[in-house]
């Protein structure tokens, strides 16, 4: 006969397993380190960084449009270079060192681009992404932040769920 | 940044620090792989939690206590704040378009950025697609701004 303990232990385990299949150490230390990034880089300017204003930033040097083209951008479009750049860089360390390396994704081309576009529109709409909002906004306890991570999270797996449903894969 | 455009010696090596220990978290959590995220969209695996929520956590406490018991950033003299935008419907608007291309594509701009770091090229048409969004969304507020002036700006 199993005892009580028993059956508990192993419904705890199947839902661990079933929940993280892949275990969550790779996701807590990774976390912790993009954390450690951010502190950095805040404890030493006070900047809460995130990494969609890149794309206003960056087209700063090539387009006109005054949009473009605020003190905001101009000031720090150098900086976030350096910072999307270094953020390549540590990727390349990663999959030098510990990753395989030189692996690619089979996600359709297409759902790369039109994922992209509306990932471009929608962080520009909303005042940032997942690590403006999803990390520096959560950290600083906004509620704007909160409100949009709550709707990028319920939306995307809506999406995800239906493109599954669909038969999309990969 | 001080006025006058001169810069801490230290500002872009500590900025540079900072991304690359970013993007090799990205990369070490899993994050960087579309195929991961996707995973996670679809409730399959639920290990994404604990990124954002171990990023959160960590800069949370550094930001909580640098504002509590720090004064000013040492190398640009600027006081610690909290990262605070205004709330309006575009926070609602856009975290929903945001979330339909996160859910199409598996792709966010940082994991992208991270992703591409790995080798994974095919990612450049997410980015180059980011672009694209960016500056249309950029293009049509511009449109819209000079063609109605009653439009306010959102940030």
């Amino acid at each position: 006969m199993i005892g009580q303990f028993d059956v508990l232990t192993v419904i705890g385990q199947a839902s661990l397993a079933g929940l993280f299949p892949r275990g969550i150490g790779q996701y807590a230390i990774g976390g912790v380190l993009i954390g450690l990034g951010v502190s950095i880089i805040y404890l030493g300017t006070a900047i809460t960084p995130g990494a969609s204003t890149f794309f206003e930033s960056t087209l700063s040097y090539v387009s006109k449009i005054p949009r473009f083209n605020r003190a905001k951008y101009l000031a720090t479009r150098d900086w976030r270079l350096v910072f999307t750049l270094s953020m390549v860089a540590g990727a390349a360390v990663y999959a030098l060192l510990l990753g395989e390396g030189g692996w690619t994704t089979d996600v359709q081309p297409w759902r790369l681009l039109g994922g992209g576009v509306l990932v471009g529109v929608g962080t520009r709409i909303g005042k940032g992404c997942t690590s403006g909002h999803g990390i520096s906004g959560l950290a600083s306890l906004s509620r704007t932040s909160f409100a949009n991570v709550a709707t990028f999270m319920a939306v995307a797996i809506g999406t995800a769920l239906s493109m599954q449903a669909l038969g999309v894969t990969p | 940044m001080s006025a006058n455009g001169t810069r801490h010696p230290l500002f872009v090596p500590l900025i540079a620090v900072g991304g690359s220990l970013f993007g090799f978290g990205l990369a070490y959590s899993g994050m960087a792989r579309p195929e991961i995220v996707l995973d996670f969209l679809q409730l399959e695996d639920l290990g994404l939690l604990f990124v954002m929520g171990g990023a959160a956590a960590v800069t949370g406490t550094v930001i909580t206590l640098a504002t509590r018991h720090l004064d000013r950033a040492p190398l640009t003299g600027d006081p610690y704040g909290k990262r605070e935008r205004s709330f309006d419907r575009s926070v609602l608007l856009g975290g929903a378009v945001f979330g339909v291309g996160w859910g199409i594509s598996g792709l966010c701009p940082g994991s992208a950025y991270a992703s591409l770091g790995i080798g994974n090229y095919p990612i450049l048409l997410g980015i180059a697609g980011m672009f694209l969004g960016a500056y249309a969304q950029g293009y049509w507020r511009a449109y819209r701004q000079e063609t109605d002036r009653t439009v306010t700006p959102s940030d």
